[in-house]
C-alpha cells in the first residue's frame, strides 16, 4: 500500500498535466470532448491524490520507521488518534494533505457545476487542475513524505509533545479546509475573466466556495487560538505571530468579499474589486503558507526553513502576473453598471466595511512582513511588536464593529432621517446605556467601554431585528415564539443567518475587550501553604497548594501541582498544571519537558495556572485571571454557526416565504434575502 | 458634491488615519532584530545603542545553560558563530528552550556586556519539523547502535 501511494504521486502529477492541457485546449476551441476528458483527468489526479493519502496513512498506522516523515513523527508508543493526525504533523505530510483537501474541493466543483456554468468550467477545471499540479509537484520533488531512510530504526521521534493535543489533531486540517477552498473561487475568477463572463453569473457560483473558506477559516483560526491558549502557556490567545498573522490576512480579505458581492448582486456595482478581492484572498492564502513555510520571517511556529519556500515564492508570483496580465486586458468588461448615489446608504456602508477590512489586512500584512522589507531598504532587520498591531487594528477594529451594526439596517442607495431614527434610535439608546453603566461601576480604561458600548449598539440592532421578525411571524402565522424564531432563520438563511455571525462577532470584541483587565500573579507554594490573591473583579481567591506528585503515564513522565481554590470560604474544583517529559517506547527522553496549564473556566473569566518550575517542595506557580476568555470561544463558535446557516442550501425553495421585510425606502431593493 | 467624492475623502480620511497610527506606532514599537555580530558591530558605531531596546536571533550555545530550579530564572550564552553574548532572563521559560534551540531575546545589552533579556521565544527548529536538512542518518544510525535508543532530538543537529 506504500509503495501504492508512492506510485500514486506521481500518476497524479501525469494525470495533472493531462487535465490541465486538455481543459485549457478545451476551453479555447471549445470542443466538449477535450472537456471532457480534461475533467476525467481530473478526476483520476484526484484519485491517484487520494491512494497516495491512503498510503501514508497505512505506513503512519503501521509504524513503518522505514519511511522517514514516519520516523520523525511518531513513535510505536503514540495514541493512534495521533498516529492519524501525524498526516499534517510535518511539513511532507501537510503538502500531501493540501492535495488531498485540494483535489477533494476540485472534483466537487467540476461534478457540482456539469450541467451548469459550461462555459467557465474548462478554466476552472484547467485552474483548479493546475494549483493541484502545483502542489502535486511540490510534495513530489521538493518534501516528500514517502522519503525513505536508508535503515530501519527501532522506534520513530515521536510527535512533538505540543502537538499531542486534540485541538492540534483538528486545527490544522480546519485551516487548510479554509485555506484551499480559496483556490475554487479563485478558478472561477479566472475562468470568468478569460471568458470575459463577468455578469453576477459566476459570483453565484464561487458565493457558497467562499463560505465554505470563511466557515472553515473561522473555526481553524479561533481553534488555533485555543490550542495557543492551553498549549503554550503564556495566558494568551493572540499575540500577533506572523503564523496567526498568515491565517487571519485571507480571513480579512474573505470577510470582506462575502459583503462586496452584496453590493454587485444588488446594484452591479464594484466588479473589478470583487475580482481583486476573490484572487487577493487566495494569493494571500500562499503568501501565508509561503511565510510559514519558507523561514523568511522569524516566528516561534516557524516550520523548518527548506527549499519549499522558493516554490511557493515562484507560484506566488506566477499567479500574480497571470491576474494582472487578466485584469488589465479586460478593464472595460469590468465597469461599473451603477454609481454611489448616497454617503448615507447601505451600499457607502459596505464599501467603509471593505476599506477597514482590507486596511487591517494590510496593516497586518504590513507589520508582518517589515523585517523583511526594512531590511531590503534600510539593510537592518526591525521587527514591530504587538503593540504596534494594537494601536492600529483596535481603532480600525472598533471602526468596523460599529459598521457591524449600521450596515444591514441602514437603507439602500439613499438612507431618509426617518429611515435612520426608526432603524437606530433604540441600539444607539441600548449601546448608550451599556456604557453609562459601565462608568458608573466605576471602569476607566478607554477601549473596552468605547468596545463595549459599540457592542451595546449592535446587540441592540440585532435584537431589534429578530424581535421584529419574530413579532411579524407571530402575527402573521401565529406561532409560538421559537417556532417563529426558527422558521424566521430557516426562511432567510443569508439574512438572519448573516445576524447571527454579527452576533458572533459583538460576542467576540466584547471578550477581547475584557482581556484589558487580566491580572497577574507570581506564587511559590509549598504543600499545605496558600495565598490569596485579587481579581479583576474584585473578589479574593484563596489558592492551597495540594502539593506535587509525581507519576508515569503511557509515553510521558509527569509531575504534577494541584492548586485548591476558594472564594468566600465555598471550595472550587482542583487545578492541576504538569510539567511532562515525554519518552519512547524504549523509555528514552524525547524532546523538550512542556508544561501542561491548569485552567478553571467560568463564564466571567478563567483561572489559567502555570506550573513554572519546582525546588524541591516548593513550587513556583503563575496564575492569571483571563477575564470573558470563554466568550472569545462562544462567540467564535457561533460565527461558524451562522456561516453555516448562510451556506446550508435551501431545501426546497418553492416554500421559501418573507417572514418580514425590513422598512425600506418605497423604491429600495428589499434587504439580503 | 457627489456622493462618490464624499466617500472618497471619507475612505482617505480612515486610510490616513489607519496610516498615521502605523507610522506613529512603527516608531514607538520598531526594534532592532539583530544578529549577535550585527549588535558588536552597532555598538561600537554607536554606544548609546547599549541600554536602548533590541531584538537578537541567535543559537544557544550547548552546554552553558544555567537553570535555576525555580524555572524563572536562566542564564547561557548565544551565539552566531562570530560574536557571543551572556544572556540573563527572569520569566517564564519556554517549554520549547533547551541548549541548542535558536532564540529570539529582547532586552538591552547592559554596559558589563551581558544581555538582560525580557522575552526569550525559542524557535525550535524540530518543533514542528524533524530535521529536514542536515539529518546526519550515519551519525544517528551510530548513535542508535551504541545507546540502543531511538534517534532523538539531539541527533538531528
Amino acid at each position: 500500500m506504500i509503495l501504492v501511494g508512492e506510485l500514486s504521486l506521481w500518476i497524479a502529477l501525469l494525470m495533472c498535466a493531462w487535465s490541465v492541457t486538455l481543459s485549457f485546449a478545451g476551453g479555447v476551441t471549445r470542443r466538449p470532448e477535450l472537456v471532457a476528458s480534461g475533467e476525467r483527468g481530473l478526476y483520476a489526479g484526484v484519485g491517484f491524490v487520494v491512494l497516495a493519502s491512503a498510503g501514508l496513512w497505512t505506513a503512519l498506522l503501521t509504524s513503518d520507521f522505514s519511511l522517514r516523515y514516519v520516523a520523525s513523527f511518531t513513535s510505536a508508543n503514540l495514541p493512534t488518534i495521533y498516529k492519524i493526525s501525524a498526516f499534517w504533523g510535518g511539513q511532507a505530510g501537510s503538502l500531501l494533505f493540501w492535495c488531498l483537501v485540494l483535489g477533494g474541493y476540485a472534483a466537487l466543483a467540476t461534478w457540482s457545476n456539469r450541467g451548469r456554468n459550461r462555459e467557465l468550467m474548462p478554466w476552472v477545471t484547467g485552474t483548479n487542475a493546475a494549483v493541484l499540479l502545483f502542489f502535486v509537484m511540490a510534495t513530489a520533488l521538493a518534501s516528500n513524505p514517502f522519503e525513505r531512510l536508508d535503515w530501519v530504526p527501532a522506534d520513530g521521534r515521536g510527535l512533538n509533545p505540543q502537538l499531542q493535543n486534540p485541538a492540534m489533531a483538528i486545527h490544522p486540517p480546519l485551516l487548510y479546509l479554509g485555506y484551499v477552498a480559496t483556490a475554487i473561487p479563485f478558478a472561477f475568477a479566472i475562468a470568468a475573466l478569460v471568458t470575459r463572463r463577468l455578469d453576477a453569473e459566476w459570483l453565484g457560483a464561487v458565493r457558497r466556495w467562499s463560505l465554505v473558506s470563511w466557515v472553515f477559516l473561522t473555526l481553524g483560526i479561533v481553534m488555533g487560538m485555543w490550542w495557543a491558549y492551553v498549549e503554550l502557556g503564556w495566558g494568551g490567545y493572540w499575540m500577533w505571530d506572523p503564523v496567526e498573522n498568515a491565517s487571519l490576512l485571507p480571513w480579512l480579505t474573505g470577510t470582506a468579499f462575502l459583503h462586496s458581492i452584496m453590493i454587485q448582486e444588488k446594484r452591479g456595482m464594484l466588479r473589478k474589486w470583487n475580482v481583486t478581492l476573490v484572487v487577493g484572498t487566495f494569493l494571500l492564502s500562499i503568501l501565508g503558507t509561503f511565510i510559514t513555510r519558507s523561514g523568511v520571517i522569524q516566528s516561534v511556529h516557524s516550520f523548518a526553513q527548506s527549499a519549499i519556500g522558493a516554490w511557493f515564492a515562484a507560484f506566488f508570483v506566477l499567479a500574480l502576473l497571470a491576474t494582472i496580465a487578466l485584469v488589465s486586458t479586460r478593464l472595460r468588461d469590468l465597469e461599473a453598471q451603477a454609481q454611489l448615489e448616497a454617503m448615507i446608504s447601505r451600499e457607502a456602508a459596505f464599501l467603509y466595511n471593505n476599506l477597514v477590512l482590507v486596511g487591517i489586512a494590510f496593516s497586518v500584512l504590513w507589520g508582518t512582513l517589515f523585517p523583511i522589507l526594512s531590511e531590503a531598504v534600510r539593510g537592518t532587520k526591525i521587527t514591530v511588536g504587538e503593540s504596534f498591531f494594537n494601536a492600529v487594528n483596535v481603532p480600525l477594529g472598533l471602526l468596523l464593529l460599529a459598521l457591524t451594526g449600521i450596515g444591514p439596517l441602514i437603507a439602500w442607495r439613499k438612507a431618509s432621517v426617518e429611515n435612520i431614527r426608526r432603524q437606530f434610535a433604540g441600539p444607539a439608546a441600548f449601546g448608550l446605556l451599556v456604557g453609562a453603566a459601565l462608568l458608573v461601576l466605576g471602569i476607566r480604561k478607554l477601549s473596552p467601554i468605547v468596545a463595549w458600548t459599540l457592542a451595546g449598539f449592535v446587540a441592540g440592532t440585532i435584537i431589534q431585528e429578530f424581535w421584529k421578525g419574530v413579532g411579524a411571524r407571530r402575527k402573521m402565522y401565529d406561532e409560538s415564539v421559537p417556532r417563529a424564531f426558527a422558521r424566521l432563520v430557516a426562511r432567510n438563511r443569508r439574512r438572519y443567518g448573516g445576524y447571527i455571525v454579527h452576533a458572533g462577532i459583538v460576542i467576540l470584541f466584547a471578550a477581547f475587550a475584557g482581556m484589558a483587565f487580566k491580572k497577574e500573579y507570581d506564587l511559590t507554594l509549598k504543600a499545605g501553604e496558600s495565598a490569596t490573591v485579587v481579581d479583576p473583579y474584585g473578589t479574593r481567591w484563596t489558592f492551597t497548594s495540594e502539593g506535587l506528585s509525581e507519576f508515569k503515564a503511557l509515553n510521558r513522565d509527569v509531575l504534577t501541582l494541584a492548586l485548591r481554590p476558594e472564594v468566600d470560604g465555598v471550595r472550587l474544583p482542583l487545578i492541576t498544571s504538569e510539567k511532562r517529559q515525554h519518552r519512547d517506547s524504549r523509555g528514552a527522553p524525547t524532546f523538550q519537558p512542556s508544561t501542561e496549564v491548569g485552567v478553571l473556566s467560568q463564564q466571567r473569566q478563567d483561572v489559567y495556572v502555570v506550573l513554572a518550575g519546582a525546588i524541591r517542595e516548593d513550587a513556583e506557580v503563575r496564575i492569571n485571571f483571563n477575564p470573558l476568555v470563554v466568550w472569545v470561544w462562544n462567540g467564535g463558535l457561533l460565527m461558524a454557526i451562522g456561516g453555516l446557516i448562510v451556506m446550508w442550501p435551501a431545501a426546497d425553495r418553492r416554500r421559501r416565504q418573507v417572514g418580514y421585510v425590513a422598512e425600506l425606502e418605497p423604491q429600495a431593493v428589499g434587504a439580503a434575502s | 458634491m457627489h456622493p462618490r467624492t464624499k466617500f472618497l475623502i471619507g475612505g482617505l480620511i480612515v486610510l490616513g488615519t489607519a496610516g498615521w497610527l502605523m507610522a506613529g506606532s512603527i516608531k514607538a514599537t520598531a526594534v532592532y532584530f539583530l544578529t549577535p555580530e550585527e549588535l558588536q558591530a552597532k555598538v561600537l558605531e554607536d554606544p548609546g545603542l547599549r541600554e536602548t531596546g533590541v531584538k537578537v536571533g541567535a543559537r544557544v550555545v550547548a552546554g552553558t545553560v544555567e537553570r535555576d530550579s525555580s524555572g524563572k530564572r536562566v542564564a547561557f550564552e548565544m551565539t552566531d558563530g562570530k560574536a557571543t553574548y551572556r544572556v540573563e532572563y527572569v520569566g517564564l521559560i519556554p517549554d520549547t528552550f533547551s541548549d541548542s534551540v535558536d532564540v529570539v531575546v529582547e532586552g538591552r545589552l547592559g554596559a558589563d556586556g551581558v544581555f538582560r533579556a525580557t522575552t526569550l521565544l525559542a524557535k525550535c527548529a524540530s518543533r514542528y519539523e524533524a530535521a529536514p536538512e542536515g539529518y546526519d542518518t550515519a551519525k544517528v544510525h551510530e548513535q542508535y547502535r551504541a545507546t540502543g535508543a531511538a534517534p532523538t532530538d539531539t541527533a538531528s543537529r
